[in-house]
């Protein structure tokens, strides 16, 4: 059964068809990535995803959870959206660290939150310690254990963006989604932020990327979907896609992007 | 010598008046403000509009008037002076104390309410989307993470206010409120003396001095969170 499912996902912006009914489907520990041009729907996609945007019509299906259908208004209540955000995290191009937080901060805030509502309701919940302990194993695994008494504003783009990937990390989610990760960055430091995706890749985490980076999506995607006018155009393996696609808009748009 | 001690303390006097109006109106002003900025963003329209309206009317006629009115108009509308209230227990001084502040209050809560807004509004949208994905509530979003980068960026605008607030206070001598200027001007008046009139000048930098001071403390505070 596939992880994720979504059914003709349909998102308007005023008249503006954003998304004209978008499907696709991924196993578990897949890594997707979407590709297309700017203004082709693929952020508007994710972030249907990750209920930052609620979209007209269609359904969204994780495991046996549904978590979205447009026919039914229930869907959109704003605590039903909260809890359903936690099955997808979503890495920001512009990384959105909490500057007040230090890098410790960053991670726990959430999760320290959530353990204090978790007292009201059942008593038990995750002590402190165990919630800094997370913290500090993925700080390690993104490479910035050293740095979790800094601050946001004392780390480089791509610290803050590795500390942004585990922050996003520490609520466990069924989906890490990425929303051009690396776009904010210096080719210097992309590399060293695709690194620690590729890293999370052979760690078994399901991954949606949006990205810019061709040589990324082909080297670690398993699937990649190509997004032209807010409909997949492509869909296939990296190979498939690159070596021989299909549609005259795929092949210009990798003309235009590998030359 | 003696002179001068008499009237520096008489004068504290006054400007412990002064300083109650002044904190008082701060503490009252601050969160009925941030609940007019949050009421001039509602959704629901009509609402929105009343409110705007409002601090639309407050911003644009003069303290002085906004004091007389509150002072005063009880008097006309009710046929019952603000003095006879019943809360204020036939305590003169204290009714014109309340009716000033209440005053102070609403303007000031409409300047701040403006300021509160701006200071929302210029908050990156990335940073409650962050929360919203982490699965925190509006409340905890708000208090957890927009509120301090709310105050950092209403600092000047507010330290600016605040000090122009201290000053303000003077204006509560209109409607009879014993403060430090009131006093300076009782002494002219029956002891023909008008030096203590020009010292309260004294009083007042003194403070804001130490406001200014406070201010510093906050933004180096601040600094250490953005470069």
């Amino acid at each position: 059964m596939a992880l994720l499912e979504v059914k003709e996902l349909k998102k308007y912006f005023g008249d503006t068809e954003v998304l004209k009914s978008v499907s696709f489907s991924m196993e578990r520990g897949e890594v997707l990535a979407i590709i297309g041009s700017s203004g082709s729907g693929k952020t508007t996609l994710l972030r249907c995803l990750n209920f930052l945007e609620t979209a007209n019509s269609g359904s969204i299906r994780v495991g046996e959870h549904l978590l979205f259908d447009g026919d039914d208004p229930a869907f959109k209540s704003s605590s039903r959206i909260r809890r359903n955000r936690l099955f997808f995290g979503l890495v920001f191009q512009s990384f959105n660290l909490f500057p007040q937080y230090t890098v410790l901060g960053n991670l726990t805030l959430a999760a320290r939150l959530s353990a204090k509502d978790q007292t009201k309701i059942t008593g038990e919940h995750e002590s402190i310690d165990e919630i800094n302990n997370r913290a500090y194993a993925l700080l390690e695994r993104v490479g910035l254990s050293h740095k979790c008494d800094a601050y946001p504003c004392e780390l480089s783009g791509g610290q803050q963006q590795r500390v942004a990937i585990a922050r996003a990390l520490m609520l466990t989610p069924d989906i890490l989604c990425f929303d051009e990760p690396t776009s904010a960055l210096d080719p210097e430091l992309t590399k060293e932020v695709l690194r620690v995706i590729r890293g999370l890749k052979s760690g078994d985490n399901t991954m949606i990327v949006v990205t810019h980076e061709m040589e990324f999506a082909r080297n670690v995607a398993d699937k990649i979907i190509f997004m032209a006018n807010g409909i997949i155009e492509e869909i296939g393996t990296p190979e498939a896609i690159f070596e021989h696609p299909q549609s005259p808009i795929l092949q210009s748009f990798l003309n235009n992007a590998l030359n | 010598m003696s002179d001068f001690i008499n009237v520096t303390l008489h004068l504290l006097e006054g400007f412990g008046t002064t300083l109650g109006l002044f904190f008082l109106t701060l503490l009252f002003s601050i969160p009925f403000g941030l609940l007019l900025s949050l009421c001039s963003k509602a959704r629901f329209s009509p609402f929105r509009y009343l409110i705007r309206g409002f601090i639309y009317i407050i911003r644009g006629t003069p303290l002085l008037l906004q004091l007389m009115v509150v002072v005063y108009l009880p008097g006309i509308v009710f046929q019952s002076p603000l003095t006879k209230w019943e809360m204020f227990h036939g305590n003169t001084a204290l009714s014109y104390f309340c009716g000033a502040l209440f005053a102070f209050v609403i303007n000031y809560a409409c300047y701040f309410s403006e300021i509160f807004r701006g200071g929302i509004e210029n908050i990156p949208k990335g940073q409650f989307e962050a929360g919203e994905v982490l699965g925190m509530t509006k409340t905890q979003i708000f208090f957890r993470v927009i509120l301090l980068q709310v105050i950092r960026n209403i600092l000047a605008p507010m330290s600016n206010e605040i000090i122009t607030l201290v000053k303000d206070t003077a204006l509560a001598r209109t409607v009879s409120v014993v403060e430090i200027l009131f006093c300076a001007s009782e002494i002219l008046k029956v002891d023909f003396i008008i030096w203590p009139l020009f010292y309260t000048g004294v009083f007042y930098l003194v403070f804001n001095a130490l406001l200014t001071f406070l201010f510093g403390c906050i933004e180096k505070k601040l600094s250490r969170y953005w470069k």
